[in-house]
């Protein structure tokens, strides 16, 4: 379950990142939230066409195996920790300038 | 589709998202030096992870549906790109969403011009 646990670790930190680095604290706008209700299903279109054709495949140790639209649950992970940490960092450099 | 498998999943994640650059005029694009800044950080973060995935087997790829470029660390080129582009149409989401919402209370998020 190494993918698991690296999931839940990349998610934790952009949440840290997101509240007490950049201060940007996008977890607590709606702006956030909304992108992120058009962005998931693409998410999840785009994650299930990556493993469903087997394009990508995992490890069956790796994951816990619960899998959403072909992929695993921990892909889901992947792209929010992804997402909150990019767009918290743009906002902030918006700030400085 | 055979070896553009994936590139065709970040041609439609760029066709998906782009137009939004002409249609809601987010300057995404037209800011790209300040994309790219909030991009590679974090990109380099999750290709360090990619990397690791990679060499210990954690996930891998079908020879036969990538382009079988390989980028530093045996990553797929299009692992690079996916990178660049996923969070390329991230931006232009949010900043689709705040240009609808700009003249309604509680959606600032203090970077406005």
């Amino acid at each position: 379950m190494s993918y698991t646990f690296t999931a839940i670790a990349f998610v934790a930190v952009s949440i840290f990142f997101d509240l007490k680095l950049t201060k940007v604290g996008l977890l607590r706008r709606r702006a956030f939230w909304t992108s992120y209700a058009i962005i998931l299903p693409f998410q999840l279109l785009t994650n299930w066409w990556l493993t469903s054709r087997n394009i990508v495949m995992y490890r069956s140790g790796a994951i816990i195996g619960v899998r959403i639209a072909a992929a695993p649950l921990e892909d889901l992970l992947f792209g929010f920790a992804l997402i909150l940490g990019v767009l918290s960092l743009w906002v902030r450099l918006g700030k400085r300038s | 589709m055979g070896k553009w498998g994936y590139v065709g999943m970040l041609a439609f994640t760029v066709v998906g998202s782009f137009w939004l650059e002409i249609a809601f005029n987010v300057r995404v694009l037209k800011r790209l030096a300040r994309a790219m800044r909030a991009i590679v950080p974090i990109a380099l973060l999750f290709l360090i992870w990619d990397a690791l995935a990679i060499k210990h087997g954690d996930w891998f790829f079908d020879p036969k549906q990538i382009l079988g470029i390989f980028g530093p660390f045996r990553i797929p080129l299009e692992e690079y790109f996916f990178f660049l582009v996923v969070p390329l149409a991230a931006i232009m989401t949010i900043e689709a969403v705040r240009r609808v919402k700009r003249d309604e209370p509680g959606w600032s998020l203090g970077d406005e011009e």
